[in-house]
């Protein structure tokens, strides 16, 4: 196998803090020591692939995937697209990206969601997918509300949704939320407030996107994320037994 | 001025948050019938070569307290220190687990191969280990760190060789509790903070 480069390191200054008092939970769970940093070794640079088998024919279709009969999830209908690239600008092909988020109501179908917005019957919360060749995902499904979150006496989470992607090393391995284009909550949210850059903060604000809408049927929003790229060289030295 | 680099930067990590178990292992979560089966239930298949090794443990915060919404995973080589993909690695490990930690307890159990030693560039050799991901609730970015094996030769490896003070090395190691039995704890914060790592 040959040596397909260096993991860039982490640029950690664009990432969260992981110590912000005003997200509570923080405080007691960030690190208080430095990270050890070194290059990147085979444990980061190889990872888990999975194939087309794995994925079902809805699993991208939040708005059916929990669904009976020809019940579909209430609320806004929406299409979710985008790229995966790496920091060099390369399309990351077949990898899984993965989706989770409230209903319209603002509920999770978790055991430890206590909020008091229903639940919709046809309404599971979680999706997945393969990226193309190109790199590209959508997921159809519906716009999450917002909701209230034990925090200071009256926080509340901007509307969202998680996304937990692979790559193709485990060292490229991301999880991060999506906010939506105008919502005034992003800025009173102390979750989105751990980012400190907010130049950062809105490269997870998705922008409407209505040339990729449907008439009488769904509005598109585009995300697009950008995973650790390998640093391509003439001059590394080659890994010995790869 | 000078010319405009075209390196892009890596997306922003933010929390998983507490209901990461929904996305990534919903059969566990109680949302069985989204998907056949959770991704990532074990990391080998019957036949896998070597030894079969169980890690328990637990993520305890800055108080003491066992993170009971943790979700952790792992990725490791063979037991003969391939990883699944390079040429004649163990078809029966796929190397990836995805672990949680009990809702009640907040213990986790990943049993496994305990992997063989691995070759890295300008012939760095890595001692057995399994490398792992950790997210949850108050984790803004997901941390890395690794487990080795209290009865592997540790002496020589170049990460754990960089741990300036040497008690801490210890938090990486997985103490043997039983023939084929470990305990590896992780604590984020405070006496015995794990070291976690930036590679």
């Amino acid at each position: 196998m040959s040596d397909n480069g260096v993991l860039m390191p982490r640029r950690r200054e664009a990432h969260p803090d992981a110590y912000y008092p005003d997200y509570k939970t923080s405080v007691t769970r960030a690190p208080s020591l430095p990270l050890l940093s070194m290059e990147a070794t085979p444990s980061e640079e190889t990872g888990p692939r999975f194939g087309h088998g794995l994925i079902g024919a809805l699993d991208n279709d939040l708005i059916r995937n929990y669904a009976t009969g020809e019940g579909l999830a209430i609320g806004e209908r929406i299409r979710v697209h985008g790229r995966v690239l790496d920091e060099t600008g390369r399309p990351v092909p077949e990898t899984l990206v993965e989706i989770w988020q409230a209903n319209a109501g603002g509920r999770y179908r978790h055991v430890k969601d206590s909020y008091f917005a229903p639940l919709d019957p046809n309404f599971g919360g979680c999706g997945r997918t393969l990226t193309d060749a190109e790199g590209r995902y959508e997921f159809m499904t519906i716009r999450p509300g917002a909701y209230p979150w034990p925090n200071r006496a009256n926080d509340w989470r901007p509307m969202h949704i998680h996304f937990s992607i692979f790559g193709h090393a485990f060292g490229q391995r991301l999880i991060s939320q999506m906010y939506f284009e105008g919502d005034p909550l992003i800025e009173r949210c102390p979750i989105a407030a751990t980012i400190r850059d907010r130049s950062q903060l809105d490269r997870l604000v998705a922008p409407l996107d209505m040339q990729n809408s449907r008439g009488m049927d769904y509005l598109a929003y585009r995300f697009d994320i950008v995973l650790r790229g390998r640093r391509q060289t003439m001059f590394e030295n080659k890994p010995e037994g790869m | 001025m000078a010319q405009t680099l075209d390196v892009l930067t890596e997306t922003p990590s933010q929390t998983a948050g507490p209901y990461v178990h929904i996305g990534c292992i919903p059969s566990f979560a109680g949302l069985e019938g989204v998907y056949p089966e959770d991704l990532g239930t074990s990391p080998i298949s019957d036949g896998a070569k070597g030894e079969i090794v169980t890690i328990t443990g637990s993520v305890y915060d800055g108080t003491g307290w066992a993170l009971r919404d943790a979700m952790i995973e792992s990725w490791q080589a063979d037991a003969a220190g391939r990883f699944p993909g390079q040429e004649d690695a163990d078809p029966n490990v796929s190397g990836f687990c995805r672990f949680a930690a009990d809702k009640e307890s907040g213990e986790f159990t990943l049993r496994t191969v305990k992997p063989g030693p691995t070759k890295g560039r300008n012939g760095l050799v890595f001692a057995p280990h399994i490398a792992l991901w950790i997210v949850a609730r108050g984790i803004n970015t997901g941390l890395q760190t690794r487990i080795y094996f209290e009865d592997e030769d540790n002496s020589a490896d170049p990460l754990l060789a960089r741990i300036e003070q040497r008690p801490r090395v210890e938090t990486l190691i997985a103490k043997k509790t039983s023939a084929g039995a470990y305990r590896y704890d992780i604590r984020l914060q405070g006496t015995g903070e794990t070291v976690f790592l930036d590679l």
